[in-house]
C-alpha cells in the first residue's frame, strides 16, 4: 500500500499550530515514515496536485483566502481543520464585533483600502471539513490521536464534554472557587484541562460544547461577580464567531 | 550581460508567513526589487480594544506561534508599566530564562530546519533525516530541550499559560530546575558543540554579500541585551525604549500588508546581527568562541551571516540559563503570588529582544483597566525596507549569474532575516519579470 500524501496549508493565523508539529520532537521522524509530505510551505520547498490528507490552519479573512480554500478542497480526499482559527474563528473572528471601516482605520489609518478584507470564519462556514483538532494552540495529544487513527483507517472519536470534567480528573481545585473567572462549564474538553492545571482560567480557546446554557453560564458567572457584560466579552474572545 | 530579468517568487517557502520576491530589470535599469507581503492583514490593535488587562497578553501572545513567548513577556512589561505593578526578582530571574529558552528554539528551528538545507543543496529538512541523520537527531534534541524550557517554566513553550501580569500563576519546582540545569549541562552543550562542528564546514556556502546598513537593538550595560534595555542605534547612539516611535517611523507601503520602517537611514536591520553587531562584547566567551569558529566578527555587515549569528546566540543562550537557574537554586524558589492590584492607570511602553529583533508593545489602559488604545511594532516589520534595499544592491552585483541562482540567492536572503510574517502583519515569494 502506498503511504497516504499529506499536506499542511495556512490562512490566517499565527502558525503556532504548524510550528507544535515541528514540535513532536521525540515522534516526529517515526511519522514521517508512515506518510509522505508533499506539501508544507513553512518547512519545504515542494508542491503537490493532489492529497490523501489536507490540513488546514486559520480563519478565512479575505477574498483571496476564499479562492484558495476551495481550491484546496477540490483536491483533498479528507480535510482537517486544524486550531481554533480554522474550526471556530479563534481570536480573528474577534474583530468581526467591531465596525470593519473603525477596525481599518485603527491599524491602516488612510492607507486601508490597499487590503481587503472581510469578516474572520471559519473553514467550515466555507466548505467541508471532515475533522478538526481544536485548541490554540491545537493540543498535541488530539492532534496525534487523529494523525494515527486516519493512517490505519479507524474513525477518530469525538469528545463533547466540558473543560470542567478533565479539571476534575486532574483533582484541581475550581477555578471559580478560587475567586478567578473560568470558561471550564461551557468550554469543549481533550486539552486535559492545561490552563486550569497550570493555575490559570480557562479562556475558552476550544470553542463551546454542542449543548451550551448560556444563562446558566452567565448565572453562574454573575454569582462569583463578574458583569454580564465582561462575561460575554470574555466568551467572545476565542468564540466570537460562535456566540457572536 | 542580462538586460533584462523578471522574476516572481510567489509564496516564498521555509519562511513563518505569505510574501513574494519580485524583482523587475528592464534594459539594465532595475525596476523592481522587493519583497511583497501577502499575509492576510489580523488587526491585533483593533482587537485588544476595551479588553481587561487580564486579557491582553493572552491576546497578544496569538500574534505569532513562533514567538509568542516574546509577545507575552513584552505585552506583560508594558501592561505592568502602565498599572504601576511590581514584579520581584524571582519573576525576572525566570522571564529572563523563558526570552533566553525561546531564542534559543527558534535560532535552532530557523538556522537548522529552515536555512541549513540551502547550504547542503536540498529543498527541506526531511531527505536530510537519512543524508544526515545524526545532525538531524543532534538538532532535533536541542529544539525539544529549548522546548522543554518553555514547557516547565511556563506550562506551554507555544502561547504559554502561567506568565501573567505581576508574576506567575505557578513556578516550576527546585527539582524540575536541576533536571533541567542538567540536560543543558550534558546534552546542550554537546549537540550545540556538534552542530557548531557541522555548520563550521558549511559556512563557505554562504553568498559573500556586503552592505553596512543601520543595525538597531535593545542594548543592556550589564548582559547581552535580550530581556530589557535601552534602544541602541549603530548610527545615533543610545536612547530610552520610551522613544520607541522617534526610532521606528512607520510608514505604508503598497506592496506589503505589514508596514515599513525607517530611522537615520532608508532602512535598518534588526535581529540576530544586530545584537551581535551591538552587544558582541556582552557576549558570554563560549558564545564569542563559537563566533570565531564559525567566521562571524563583528561589525559583520552580511545580512546572509544573521543565520550564523543566530547559532552563536544560542550557545550563549544555553550558559545563560545554565547560570541563571543556579542562582534560582542557590537562593531557593520562593512561593510568590502575581501582583495585581493596579497602583495607576495610563501609558505603559516595553520592548524585548524577540529573536527576529526588537519589538515595542504601547499599551494605554483606561481607569476600569481597559485597553484604550494599543500599538505593536514588530520586528520582521522593521526590517522590509532593508530587505528591499539589499535587493537592489545585490541584484546588479549578480546578474550576470544565472536566473536559477538569482532565484536561490534572493530566496536565501529573504530566509536569513527569518522573517516572521505573520507577526509583521500582524513571507515570501520571488516574482522575476521578464
Amino acid at each position: 500500500m502506498s503511504k497516504p500524501r499529506v499536506a499542511f496549508f495556512d490562512f490566517t493565523s499565527c502558525e503556532g499550530c504548524q510550528l507544535n508539529k515541528l514540535n513532536f520532537e521525540n515522534e516526529l521522524l517515526d511519522l514521517l515514515a508512515h506518510v509522505d509530505i508533499v506539501e508544507f510551505r513553512e518547512a519545504m520547498d515542494n508542491r503537490s496536485e493532489t492529497y490523501d490528507i489536507a490540513f488546514v490552519e486559520g480563519s478565512i479573512s479575505t477574498p483571496a483566502c476564499i479562492e484558495r480554500i476551495h481550491d484546496i478542497r477540490r483536491r483533498s480526499r479528507i480535510l482537517v481543520a486544524l486550531g481554533s482559527c480554522a474550526v471556530t474563528g479563534g481570536i480573528n473572528a474577534m474583530k468581526n464585533l467591531h465596525p470593519p471601516e473603525w477596525v481599518k482605520d485603527t491599524v491602516y489609518g488612510n492607507d486601508k483600502y490597499l487590503f481587503p478584507s472581510i469578516p474572520a470564519q471559519p473553514v467550515n462556514a466555507l466548505v467541508k471539513v471532515d475533522y478538526e483538532v481544536r485548541g490554540c494552540p491545537m493540543s498535541t495529544p488530539d492532534y496525534l490521536h487523529l494523525f494515527k487513527s486516519l493512517i490505519i483507517g479507524r474513525q477518530p472519536e469525538k469528545r463533547d464534554i466540558a473543560v470542567c470534567v478533565e479539571c476534575k480528573l486532574n483533582e484541581n481545585e475550581c477555578v471559580i472557587d478560587r475567586g478567578m473567572f473560568c470558561l471550564g462549564p461551557v468550554t469543549r474538553a481533550g486539552c486535559g484541562a492545561i490552563c486550569p492545571s497550570n493555575g490559570q482560567y480557562c479562556t475558552g480557546c476550544r470553542g463551546t460544547i454542542s449543548n451550551i446554557n448560556i444563562n446558566g453560564a452567565l448565572h453562574m458567572l454573575k454569582r462569583h461577580g463578574l458583569s454580564k457584560h465582561e462575561a460575554e466579552k470574555r466568551m467572545r474572545m476565542f468564540c466570537a464567531f460562535e456566540i457572536a | 550581460m542580462r538586460k533584462d530579468l523578471n522574476i516572481n517568487i510567489h509564496h516564498l517557502t521555509r519562511v513563518e508567513g505569505h510574501g513574494n520576491i519580485v524583482v523587475n530589470m528592464t534594459k539594465g535599469v532595475l525596476e523592481k526589487a522587493q519583497l511583497e507581503i501577502v499575509e492576510p492583514p489580523r488587526y491585533f490593535e483593533a482587537m485588544l480594544k476595551e479588553r481587561n488587562f487580564h486579557e491582553v497578553a493572552i491576546i497578544t501572545s496569538r500574534i505569532c506561534g513562533i514567538c509568542s513567548l516574546g509577545h507575552q513577556v513584552t505585552s506583560l512589561k508594558a501592561t505592568e508599566a502602565a498599572l504601576g505593578l511590581e514584579i520581584t526578582e524571582q519573576t525576572e530571574v525566570l522571564r529572563k530564562i523563558l526570552v533566553d529558552g525561546a531564542t534559543f528554539q527558534s535560532n535552532i528551528l530557523h538556522a537548522l530546519f529552515l536555512a541549513t538545507p540551502d547550504l547542503i543543496g536540498v529543498g527541506s529538512v526531511f531527505p536530510l533525516v537519512n543524508t544526515h541523520k545524526d545532525v538531524v537527531l543532534a538538532a532535533l534534541r536541542l529544539k525539544r530541550l529549548a522546548n522543554d524550557i518553555g514547557d516547565v517554566l511556563s506550562g506551554r513553550a507555544i502561547h504559554p499559560i502561567r506568565c501573567v501580569p505581576g508574576g506567575f500563576t505557578m513556578l516550576p519546582t527546585e527539582n524540575e530546575l536541576e533536571l533541567l540545569r542538567n540536560r543543558l549541562i550534558n546534552e546542550g552543550r554537546r549537540d550545540a558543540a556538534f552542530i557548531m562542528e557541522v555548520v563550521a564546514g558549511l559556512v563557505d556556502q554562504i553568498p559573500v554579500f556586503c552592505r553596512d546598513t543601520e543595525y538597531i537593538s535593545l542594548y543592556h550595560d550589564k548582559e547581552y541585551g535580550l530581556y530589557d534595555g535601552r534602544i541602541c542605534s549603530s548610527d545615533t547612539g543610545l536612547q530610552p525604549v520610551e522613544n520607541y516611535l522617534d526610532v521606528t517611523n512607520e510608514f505604508v507601503v503598497s506592496h506589503s500588508s505589514s508596514k515599513h520602517a525607517k530611522n537615520n537611514r532608508s532602512s535598518y536591520l534588526v535581529g540576530a546581527l544586530a545584537r551581535f553587531n551591538n552587544s558582541y562584547e556582552l557576549l558570554r566567551t563560549e558564545a564569542k568562541k563559537a563566533a570565531e569558529k564559525l567566521g562571524l566578527t563583528a561589525p559583520c555587515h552580511n545580512p546572509y551571516m544573521n543565520t550564523v549569528a543566530q547559532l552563536v546566540e544560542v550557545v550563549h543562550c544555553i550558559e545563560e540559563t545554565i547560570s541563571r537557574i543556579e542562582y534560582l537554586l542557590s537562593r531557593g524558589i520562593r512561593n510568590e503570588h502575581p501582583a495585581q492590584e493596579p497602583r495607576h492607570y495610563g501609558r505603559g511602553i516595553a520592548a524585548t529582544e524577540v529573536p527576529r529583533g526588537i519589538l515595542f508593545h504601547d499599551y494605554t489602559y483606561n481607569r476600569q483597566g481597559s485597553i484604550e488604545s494599543a500599538n505593536c511594532i514588530i520586528p520582521t516589520g522593521q526590517n522590509l525596507a532593508n530587505i528591499d534595499d539589499d535587493m537592489k544592491k545585490l541584484v546588479p552585483e549578480i546578474i550576470g549569474e544565472s536566473k536559477e541562482r538569482i532565484t536561490k540567492k534572493l530566496e536565501m536572503l529573504v530566509r536569513a532575516y527569518d522573517p516572521c510574517i505573520s507577526c509583521s502583519v500582524h513571507m515570501l515569494d520571488v516574482e522575476f519579470i521578464e
